[in-house]
């Protein structure tokens, strides 16, 4: 079959005898859809299927990203129609998921002529394709490269026994991790499609748009109502800044975890004015697992990936320098024990200097010092500085004075060693 | 609805390898009268002779056309999906169904009706074309969706020049039907000709634009001219016109356009902005400095643009006005798109300007 040299011309062609043309394939058609094919695959780099044997994909499969995901496969295996199927499914369930109508859109014009690139609206405003493009990025590589069930983030070193869930942000890849605590190691639960800050991660000042990187929790819920249609079905707003923050000068507040107003499901990549915005059905799912003031919020740039003996090791290691801190400080050696704290050390308006004479005069009048370290929490902040937000209940007990309190610490590793460079009631 | 009419009139090329028994007489009467205009007397003698042969589906066919032709498209749907029930294995009847259904804004239906087209032909050319220009219409309401591109003015805008789109495939014919009814070419927008090719018996007959040759049913001679002609019809075509107008030439309004283009693909923006007239009707009724400024943004922001202009066709022209319509090809580093662009031109000062850019004919 061909098509006459004046191809747009629509006049009904003479039908040749159906038998000679049977075995035709629509050629322009299967060259549109590769070329659909070639666009995907160079936004997801490798082509090759995830091993379904390694990934873990607890999520119920009727939440829209697995419904995407799908629409992933299909493409990948270059099943078109059972994608266009697939993607108009996504989209009765999800009318307002834009990037899926994006999605539909490439399918049906990929059967029309050869696509070069995604969201080939001609006419619609490049911004809004731009920042499609960019989600359909992030997801595209959350399901190529889904998470491997062997792999713990490096942040989460010891969870507290009541924290039963914690929450590992990575901005760079638009995604947040679940997971559960399993006698103090993470288990992965599952992930999510997120945004963050409109000029990327590391807030440092109040306005800057970005998204903080650092430890934090839970600190509260606000429900919907009581919120605009702005948040979405709710919010968890976060500790930003904490103590860490503070003493390198950071400011701003507000951040919160929050859902996604009623117009769209899903915002762009790099939407918010710092805070992690996910989808109003993925919030309720996490909510769900969100303790107030408990569950920890680990924001990064990029995840550091451990295996479960690498992690195992890291732990193994802090748990020695924190239990050698104790040991030190029973022992009334004031000078080992200030061997703990480094130079950079500052906490309730003390510097090194004043906490050392300070703590050589408290131990002056000690004959003996217990200390138990009870409820502990250990977790390393994500960035180039090895940071450890260590958390427990301390029970101190001497010859004139006990008390039992909450603590925290910033242990900083400097020179090869682990350092207290702040501490204070938590 | 005009619009879709003219779709379907021209879509139409009829041959039913099926039933390749010749068209009788009496259909060849019935679609002259058609051809002439003469609507009504034409579906009388259709109803009759299918009076006789109700199952014959040739003269169900034309019905249908004659239908269309009358702007009845909810009873030429009716033809057409019967036809398609009782004759699952012609194409034709599916492929006109779908562009009645496009017609009316039911893309849906359309795809599913030229999917059935093909299927039953898999190398059905003209329900491949359609199919493709449905693809698009649906493919663009899809993104309007991701686009939240639904701003009152740019929703509309877009839905307009799509549906004009669709009739894209119809400038040839229109030409045809000037070529083959001279009497009529006062009116080329209302064109006549239907096909009514019986099938071409020999293989590689796709060339049979020749479906819309006013003798249809000879099927040796639907294969060899038709291109030519067509086009030998459509450079006459703004001659006879310009006759008719005062002493413009198109000559100079086509040049303008060649102009225009090139000044586009040179990314020359102020000379590509020169060729707008003062009193530029901006395609949104946006102000004219928005638009001009929206431009530079698009013209400038591709490394390279290349503009084709291909079958440019003079449409109305007298002294200081002139309508002018081809087939654009764009191509960019980011983009390719075919179009067909209306420019509406008036002199000025011996100087054509664009007054009126549409997408669409």
């Amino acid at each position: 079959m061909m098509l006459s040299s004046e191809g747009r011309n629509r006049i009904a062609v003479a039908a040749p005898d159906a038998g000679e043309h049977e075995g035709n394939f629509p050629l322009v058609l299967l060259r549109a859809l590769r070329a659909l094919l070639l666009v995907l695959a160079a936004l997801a780099l490798p082509l090759s299927l995830p091993s379904i044997a390694k990934s873990v994909r607890p999520e119920p499969q009727t939440s829209a990203e697995a419904l995407l995901n799908r629409v992933f496969e299909d493409i990948g295996r270059q099943r078109f129609d059972a994608a266009l199927g697939h993607i108009e499914a996504l989209i009765r369930a999800r009318p307002n998921f834009r990037l899926a109508h994006l999605i539909k859109g490439d399918l049906l014009l990929a059967k029309a002529r050869p696509l070069a690139t995604l969201g080939n609206a001609p006419n619609g405003p490049a911004d809004r394709i731009v920042d499609l493009r960019e989600e359909a990025v992030a997801r595209l590589r959350a399901y190529r490269e889904p998470h491997s069930s062997d792999q713990v983030p490096r942040y989460l070193l010891q969870l507290l026994p009541e924290q039963k869930y914690a929450i590992v942000v990575d901005t760079g890849r638009s995604r947040l991790y679940l997971f559960q605590n399993e006698g103090g190691q993470p288990r992965y639960v599952g992930d999510y499609y997120i945004s963050t800050g409109k000029r990327g991660a590391l807030k440092l000042r109040a306005g800057d748009q970005k998204t903080p990187i650092g430890v934090y929790h839970v600190t509260s819920s606000l429900p919907r109502k009581k919120l605009s249609d702005f948040y979405g079905n709710g919010a968890f707003p976060i500790n930003y800044p904490n103590e860490w923050d503070r003493r390198q000068g950071r400011n701003g507040n507000g951040i919160w975890l929050h859902g996604t107003p009623s117009d769209t499901y899903s915002r762009p990549p790099r939407a918010s004015d710092g805070c992690v915005v996910l989808s109003n059905s993925d919030l309720d799912a996490l909510a769900t697992h969100l303790q107030i003031g408990l569950t920890p919020v680990i924001i990064s740039e990029e995840v550091e990936w451990l295996s479960v003996e690498e992690w195992k090791t890291e732990r193994r290691s802090f748990l020695q320098a924190l239990d050698t801190w104790r040991a030190d400080w029973e022992s009334l050696d004031t000078d080992r024990y200030l061997g703990h704290y480094s130079p950079s050390f500052a906490a309730n308006g003390q510097d090194r200097d004043a906490w050392g004479r300070h703590k050589r005069q408290v131990n002056s009048g000690k004959s003996w010092v217990k200390v138990g370290v009870s409820d502990l929490s250990l977790f390393r902040t994500p960035g180039k500085e090895e940071v450890v937000v260590v958390t427990f209940s301390q029970n101190y007990r001497s010859n004139n004075l006990s008390n039992v309190m909450k603590k925290r610490q910033y242990w900083l590793r400097e020179g090869g060693r682990w350092r207290i460079v702040y501490e204070g009631a938590a | 609805m005009r619009t879709a009419l003219q779709l379907v009139a021209l879509i139409v090329g009829f041959a039913f390898a099926a039933l390749s028994y010749p068209q009788s007489d009496d259909l060849q009467d019935i679609s002259r009268l058609m051809k002439q205009g003469q609507h009504t007397q034409a579906l009388d003698r259709v109803n009759q002779y299918l009076a006789t042969k109700p199952r014959d589906a040739q003269g169900r066919f034309l019905k249908g056309l004659i239908l269309v032709e009358q702007n009845r498209a909810p009873e030429a749907v009716d033809v057409f999906s019967k036809l398609s029930q009782d004759y699952p294995e012609l194409p034709e009847p599916y492929n006109n169904l779908a562009v009645l259904y496009a017609a009316q804004g039911q893309y849906e239906k359309a795809r599913q009706a030229l999917e059935r087209s093909i299927r039953t032909h898999p190398s059905y050319a003209t329900a491949y074309e359609n199919l493709g220009d449905v693809y698009t219409k649906l493919a663009s309401q899809a993104y309007d969706k991701a686009l939240q591109f639904d701003s009152g003015n740019s929703a509309a805008q877009t839905k307009l020049s799509l549906v004009r789109e669709m009739i894209s495939g119809t400038n040839r014919p229109t030409r045809t039907a000037a070529r083959t009814e001279p009497a009529k070419a006062a009116e080329p927008a209302k064109p006549t000709v239907l096909a009514a090719a019986p099938r071409a018996s020999t293989a590689g007959a796709p060339e049979v634009k020749a479906a819309a040759e006013p003798k249809a049913p000879v099927p040796a001679q639907t294969k060899a001219a038709p291109a030519s002609a067509a086009k030998s019809a459509a450079a006459k075509a703004p001659e006879k016109q310009a006759e008719k107008g005062n002493s413009a030439s198109p000559e100079e309004a086509i040049k303008a356009v060649h102009g225009w283009a090139q000044a586009w693909s040179k990314k020359d923006i102020n000379a590509y902005l020169a060729f707008y007239a003062r009193d530029f009707k901006t395609p949104k009724g946006e102000p004219r400095a928005e638009w001009e400024k929206a431009r530079r943004q698009r013209i400038t922001a591709p490394k390279r643009i290349e503009v084709g202009v291909e079958g440019i066709k003079v449409g109305a022209i007298d002294g200081n006005g002139a309508t002018i319509s081809f087939r654009q090809h764009y191509r960019s580093d980011s983009l390719k798109a075919d179009s067909n662009k209306t420019l509406v031109m008036v002199r000025v000062d011996g100087k054509w300007l664009i007054r009126q850019e549409r997408i669409g004919n």
